[in-house]
């Protein structure tokens, strides 16, 4: 019952989620509901614990999820092979510069602030 | 014979049950690095190939598994919920490093871009690769690049993220719990998060939050930039 009912709210959030993506335009679904749903519970309209265990089980295997997405790779292989290491090597520099200047900034307003103290 | 392996049952466990495998070898070696992808991805190739079955087959048949991701992303808003105090105290910082994140993100995609020769049907499939894949997948043909090169550029930027972001938060010296889960979440979003989750949930619920933010500032960032600067 209670599962049920964590599925039902989840799925409702994103239905609403996708009903207001429609109408601002370039921000998906998903993530408004995510939005929608931080909301919910700060305003006490969802209780945290009727959405705990299915919300534990999503964010949790979120991994999971995007197995079928990367498969796709199988169809995109004859283009992909010609240019595969420039591909690679994009992604791979790029990704660790987001990582580190994004994880920088963020310690670097953590010392001007003084909040070192987080941990 | 083919019969008893191209059916959705049967492309559902595989699915599954490539996962669970690379779960359970990573519980079994002991090794925190090796994401359950090495294991999973190439097990679902080999089955795939072997079998002879086409991806359009197995990709309809895990349609449940690849539509799970939305509601999980909406579930984010919990872990949000369980560490609003931490994200409140942090807000400025949280901003500033996102909106860092997505423009290094799509500038950085475009220079190594034009630096390699890499084909500008790439390059604006790459643009958005920081991104939650539905959010990529949009993002991409908005601009006229491939969706499914977008999706698979996504997964592949997670995975390198998950894998080697931990190394990098220590080569970097990266420490604070909420910095360690931005440069996860901004870096290699769902699949970063995954592995932020581990880290703690502090990290997770910082990791989940620059998933939505990226996702946005992303979106604005990738239109203006190919408004004023057209690639090539």
């Amino acid at each position: 019952m209670k599962i049920i009912k964590g599925i039902f709210i989840i799925l409702a959030h994103l239905v609403a989620g996708n009903l207001l993506s429609s109408l601002i335009g370039f921000i998906p679904g998903s993530v408004v509901g995510m939005v929608l749903m931080f909301l919910s519970l700060l305003l006490g309209i969802v209780k945290e614990d009727s959405v705990r265990e299915v919300a534990e089980f999503l964010t949790g295997n979120m991994t999971l999820f995007f197995l079928p997405a990367f498969m796709g790779i199988m169809d995109l292989w004859g283009i992909l092979k010609v240019n595969f290491w420039g591909w690679i090597a994009v992604v791979a520099i790029s990704t660790v510069a987001v990582l580190v200047s994004s994880g920088w900034v963020q310690q670097g307003i953590e010392y001007i602030t003084g909040k070192e103290d987080a941990e | 014979m083919k019969e008893l392996i191209m059916n959705m049952p049967m492309m559902l466990s595989l699915t599954v049950g490539a996962y669970l495998l690379g779960l359970w070898v990573r519980k079994k070696s002991g090794l925190a690095l090796l994401h359950p992808f090495f294991i999973s991805i190439p097990v679902i190739l080999a089955v795939l190939k072997s079998a002879d079955i086409p991806y359009s087959f197995y990709k309809e048949s895990n349609f449940i598994i690849d539509f799970l991701l939305g509601p999980s992303v909406v579930s984010l808003g919990y872990l949000l919920y369980r560490n609003r105090e931490v994200i409140r105290l942090n807000a400025l910082g949280i901003l500033s490093s996102v909106l860092t994140g997505s423009v290094v993100g799509v500038v950085s995609v475009v220079l190594l871009g034009w630096l390699t020769g890499l084909d500008e049907m790439f390059i604006l499939s790459l643009e958005a690769k920081s991104v939650t894949t539905p959010v990529a997948m949009d993002i991409t043909s908005s601009i006229g690049g491939n969706p499914t090169l977008a999706a698979v550029s996504v997964v592949a930027c997670g995975f390198l993220g998950a894998v080697a972001g931990p190394l990098c938060i220590r080569l970097f010296r990266i420490k604070s719990p909420v910095a360690k889960g931005l440069a996860m979440g901004c870096s290699a979003h769902g699949l970063g998060t995954a592995r932020a989750v581990e880290m703690g949930a502090v990290e997770g619920a910082v990791s989940g939050l620059s998933i939505a933010l990226m996702g946005i500032a992303t979106a604005l960032f990738v239109q203006l930039f190919n408004m004023y600067v057209p690639i090539a």
